[in-house]
Order: structure tokens, then C-alpha cells, then sequence
């Protein structure tokens, strides 16, 4: 099994420059143009550099996509989830947004500009607003407001233009008249530059989203998108229904839109020729903690999780062979999924990184984070200190979060301190349950989910601390 | 005793980014909503899904009009079952 690839430069400092291919598998299908499929894991990285010559060198442009119903299909086939942490499928997004808008026909090949040289062109029109169908507004979510994912701020500043395929696209596909890429402070630079290129892009507004764990939530970006307040909403209808100005809205992660323009050159069936059936294609993860060298890599999807931890140790070797590296140091646990996501014990970490094998650790692939805690460090004390972290990422809107995040943090904290309190496991199953789909979005969900993986991940460790000791620091 | 609500019955939405956590609805639907600790309406025996948009029994719709309309921070919605 072809297992790494794009050992991606730029997400930490050292790293050369220019990306390492994976190995080379026979490619799919030949596809008419000027570029084969890319070959192995290495597919977003595959541009010498970021600038649209680069891009097109890589890629060539997108094919036209005279039928939207046809190419929905594609996606539908391709399996391509949502890469931004609730990993929804693509495809169905995409309908539902068109569904709201009353768009039923075919894509039209007449005003909307597909096939341009660089890319979807839909000019500063709205190619599927005639008639009777409701304007539509597409968002590029960019935001990435989890600290410990750095992929969408690497993909953006190496290789701008695939998402802004995707966006186009996207924005032709359902006909949008605003089309926007919110990003980080991190790729702002990029991104305009990139924008700048691209003649078929000078109607996409580009809005740079603040520092915040909350900010890349979906309403989180209608409304920073609409109000320029970043922070998330009430909402009876979902976005795809009534979203920026009561608009059918579509937001989709970054990595999401730069897979679907390679789902648009190069089809479904190559998507699927990496990964497996249940997670098809290749993933951007962000591979953190106590490893040597921190980074971003693209792997195929469902790699087991202790392959790319290994992937980041210098001795280890290339493809995970099933056994450890000389220097491997203990692994206590690793956090998959990121701050909303689940610790997976040491002893489980080959499974695979797929929804199914990872939801009994209350863990999912998510947006891709992988964060290594080394077996010297406490997991009740790291699980603690994120704990407070995320109650003070609160937006401070909803009464259950913003008392009850800091509650279940206290809680925690007392725990990792060895208060030798028998009533503290069952206070904080209480207090999680407490917060569990009471706001206006998912944070204190995540966060009460995060909380009690840490309590079933290191549940010898807890018996420890409530007995005083801790199995990792003696004193 | 709580009347048991009807499948695709009437539903309160709670828009916590507005509740106060004044309590005037738990107090006209004792029944259905309690408090948490911090004085916020608090679903009885609902799923962490059905605790943001909740469902309500036919005796229940009258009081839950009044609390809609009662609510001093107009945090409260009528809506059918999605």
C-alpha cells in the first residue's frame, strides 16, 4: 500500500523546499489533455510552485463541466466527504444548495464561461440565476481555527489556484452570485496574489478571518462573510436553505474544493484509486506534539494513524512496514480529529484513519489533525489544560458554554491534580452532558466529547489520580 | 406526568445566543423544561439533539405560545418538527 506522499514543505522551518512524491502506482485512466492523473498519495502538491503558470503546468485547466447534474453525480461517486471536520459529503451539499436555489436544469455551457484557460471563468456574472432560481452565495473556508491544524494555511499558500478551481466551480454550479474565500491571517498574502492572477476571479472576495477556535464554523463564516462578526449563529434552517442574507449558502474547507477540482480533471474512479472504499482518495493531515519533525503530509486515506506519526520521525522509513522505528520514543496517546476530536490510546494507534475504526476512541478523521502525546507527559494533565483552552475559546453567546465549559474545565483540572475526589469522573459525564446540544453550534459538544475520551483514553491513569499517584509522574 | 409528544409534533427552538436564562419558560412548561445550575432551560429526558429544538405535546402548545411570547429576551421560537 502506497502510504505517504507530499511531505509538504513550508509548515515548519527546515523542511526542503519542494515536495516528495510518493511511490509511483500505474495511474488510472488516461485523461485527454495536456497532464496524466497525478500517480501515487502526491496529488495537491504536484505544482512547482504556487504561481498559476505552475498551476497549469501541474493540472492543465479544468475540463468543462457543461452538465451539473452529470458532474454531482461524479461526486457522488467519487465518495469526496467535506475535509473541514464534519465530513459531509460533497455532492449532497452541492445538490441541496441547488435544490434551495430551484435550480433543476443542467448546468449551462453558454454564459458560464467553463473551460477558460484558467480554470471555471464564471466572470462576474450569475450564470444560473435566470429564471426563476434564488441567487446563491459559495464561502471557501479557509479559516482553520483549530491551533493544531496547519494544512489549510499550507494548501492555500502552496497551491492557491486548486482551491480557487474548486470555488469557481463550485460558485457555477449552483449559480452564486457572491462567491468568497475566507482565510486565514497566515495565507492572506498568498491567496491575493493568486487571485490577482486569474482573470476569471476578480468577482471572489477574499476576507481574512480572526484568530479564534470558533471562527471556521460554518455560521461562524456566514456571518463574518455577511457581518463581519465572527462568531456563529442561531439558525433554524441549515445554510444550504437560508444562510448569508437568507441566500441558499454553501460553505466548504478549502481541501474540500482543491479534491473537487481534481475530481473535475480527473473523475471519480481515480479519486477512488487511493484510500479505500470507505475513505476514498487522499487527506491533508497535520501531524504535531512530540515528534521530531512536526508537518503536513498527504496521505492515502484510511493510513493507519501510527504510519504517519512514524512519517515524522527522521530515521523512519518511507512506508510503514509494521515495525517501529529504533528511535521511536513511547507514544501515551494520540489525539486524532484535533481539539473536538478523541484521544486514541498508544495501544490502538494502527488503526487506521477512517471514521469507522476511530469512533469507538470518540475520535474521527476530521480536519486531519494528528497530535502525538509522548509517554512522558500526563494525558489528564494535557486534556485539562486543552480543556480550559477551549472554555476560553467560547464566543461568550450561549449560557451552557460559556458556564459550562469553564465548570467542566475545573473539574478536569482537579482530576489531573489528584484530588483524591471519588465523585470527579462521574461530575465531569455529568457536566459534558450538561452542555451537549445546548448552542448555537458545536463547541461545547465537541469540547464534552473531548473531555470524556480523555477520561476512557487514560482510565487507569484516572484510578491513579484519584488514588494520588499519577502513572506518569511519580511524585 | 409529561404528555408524551407526537411524532412530527409542534417544537420549541431556544436561541441561546439570545437566553438569559430568566426562566420564565420553565416555568410555564415545568413539565417539559427544567433549570441547569446556571438558571438556563434545560430539556427533561430530551436527546443532546432535541435539547436546542424541543418537542412539545398538543396540552403543551399554549404555554408555549405564552412563553414565546413572553420571553423577555425573545430567545424563543414555534416551529413544526423538521
Amino acid at each position: 500500500m502506497t502510504v505517504m506522499a507530499a511531505r509538504v514543505p513550508g509548515a515548519l522551518p527546515g523542511t526542503a523546499a519542494g515536495v516528495v512524491p510518493g511511490a509511483v502506482t500505474p495511474s488510472g485512466g488516461a485523461v485527454p489533455g495536456a497532464v496524466s492523473p497525478p500517480a501515487g498519495a502526491a496529488r495537491l502538491f504536484r505544482a512547482a510552485d504556487a504561481s498559476l503558470a505552475g498551476h497549469l503546468a501541474a493540472y492543465a485547466a479544468l475540463p468543462q463541466i457543461s452538465e451539473a447534474e452529470a458532474f454531482i453525480e461524479e461526486l457522488r461517486r467519487s465518495g469526496l466527504e467535506g475535509r473541514g471536520g464534519a465530513g459531509f459529503p460533497v455532492w449532497r451539499k452541492l445538490a441541496s444548495v441547488r435544490a434551495s436555489a430551484g435550480l433543476s436544469r443542467p448546468l449551462s455551457s453558454d454564459g458560464t464561461g467553463t473551460g477558460t484557460s484558467t480554470g471555471t471563468g464564471t466572470s462576474t456574472g450569475t450564470p444560473m440565476s435566470r429564471g426563476r432560481a434564488r441567487r446563491t452565495v459559495v464561502v471557501a473556508n479557509g479559516a482553520e481555527g483549530e491551533p493544531l491544524s496547519l494544512k489549510d494555511q499550507t494548501l492555500l499558500r502552496q497551491a492557491p489556484h486548486l482551491v480557487i478551481d474548486g470555488l469557481l466551480l463550485c460558485a457555477a454550479l449552483v449559480g452564486a452570485s457572491t462567491v468568497s474565500l475566507f482565510v486565514s491571517a497566515a495565507s492572506h498574502e498568498a491567496v491575493r496574489r493568486a487571485l490577482s492572477e486569474r482573470p476569471d476571479a476578480g468577482h471572489v472576495s477574499l476576507t481574512v478571518a480572526p484568530e479564534a477556535f470558533v471562527a471556521g464554523e460554518a455560521t461562524a463564516v456566514a456571518n463574518a462573510v455577511e457581518r463581519s462578526v465572527s462568531v456563529p449563529r442561531d439558525h433554524l434552517l441549515h445554510l444550504s436553505q437560508s444562510g448569508i442574507g437568507g441566500r441558499p449558502t454553501l460553505v466548504q474547507n478549502v481541501e474540500t474544493l482543491a479534491q473537487l477540482a481534481l475530481v473535475a480533471r480527473f473523475g471519480a474512479e481515480w479519486f477512488r484509486s487511493m484510500g479505500t472504499p470507505d475513505e476514498p482518495g487522499t487527506r491533508l493531515v497535520t501531524v504535531s506534539g512530540d515528534v521530531p519533525v512536526p508537518q503536513v503530509l498527504e496521505v492515502a486515506g484510511a493510513t493507519p494513524v501510527d504510519a504517519i506519526v512514524a512519517a515524522c520521525f527522521p530515521a523512519a522509513p518511507a512506508g510503514h512496514d509494521g515495525s517501529a522505528p529504533t528511535a521511536w520514543p513511547g507514544v501515551s496517546a494520540v489525539l486524532v480529529g484535533g481539539y473536538h476530536g478523541g484521544w486514541v490510546p498508544g495501544s490502538a494507534i494502527d488503526l487506521p484513519l477512517s471514521r469507522a475504526a476511530l469512533a469507538v476512541h470518540g475520535a474521527a478523521p476530521g480536519a486531519g489533525v494528528v497530535h502525538v502525546l509522548g509517554s512522558h507527559r500526563c494525558g489528564l494533565d494535557a486534556a485539562a489544560r486543552i480543556a480550559h483552552y477551549l472554555a476560553g475559546q467560547s464566543a461568550r453567546q450561549c449560557g451552557p458554554c460559556v458556564n459550562g465549559l469553564p465548570a467542566l474545565a475545573d473539574v478536569l483540572t482537579r482530576l489531573a491534580a489528584r484530588s483524591r475526589d471519588a465523585r470527579l469522573p462521574a461530575e465531569v459525564v455529568r457536566l459534558a452532558d450538561v452542555v451537549t446540544g445546548r448552542g448555537s453550534c458545536s463547541h461545547p459538544d465537541g469540547t464534552a466529547r473531548f473531555v470524556l475520551s480523555a477520561l476512557t483514553a487514560f482510565d487507569s491513569d484516572v484510578r491513579s489520580h484519584l488514588d494520588g499517584r499519577c502513572e506518569v509522574h511519580a511524585r | 406526568m409529561t404528555e408524551h409528544p407526537a411524532v412530527g409534533a409542534a417544537r420549541l427552538h431556544i436561541d441561546w445566543t439570545r437566553c438569559d436564562g430568566r426562566g420564565l419558560c420553565t416555568e410555564l412548561l415545568a413539565g417539559r423544561l427544567a433549570r441547569d445550575e446556571w438558571g438556563y432551560p434545560l430539556a427533561r429526558q430530551a436527546a443532546p439533539g432535541d435539547r436546542s429544538d424541543v418537542a412539545l405535546s398538543p396540552g403543551e402548545l399554549d404555554a408555549a405560545r405564552d412563553a414565546v411570547s413572553l420571553c423577555p429576551r425573545q430567545a424563543l421560537k414555534l416551529t413544526s418538527a423538521p
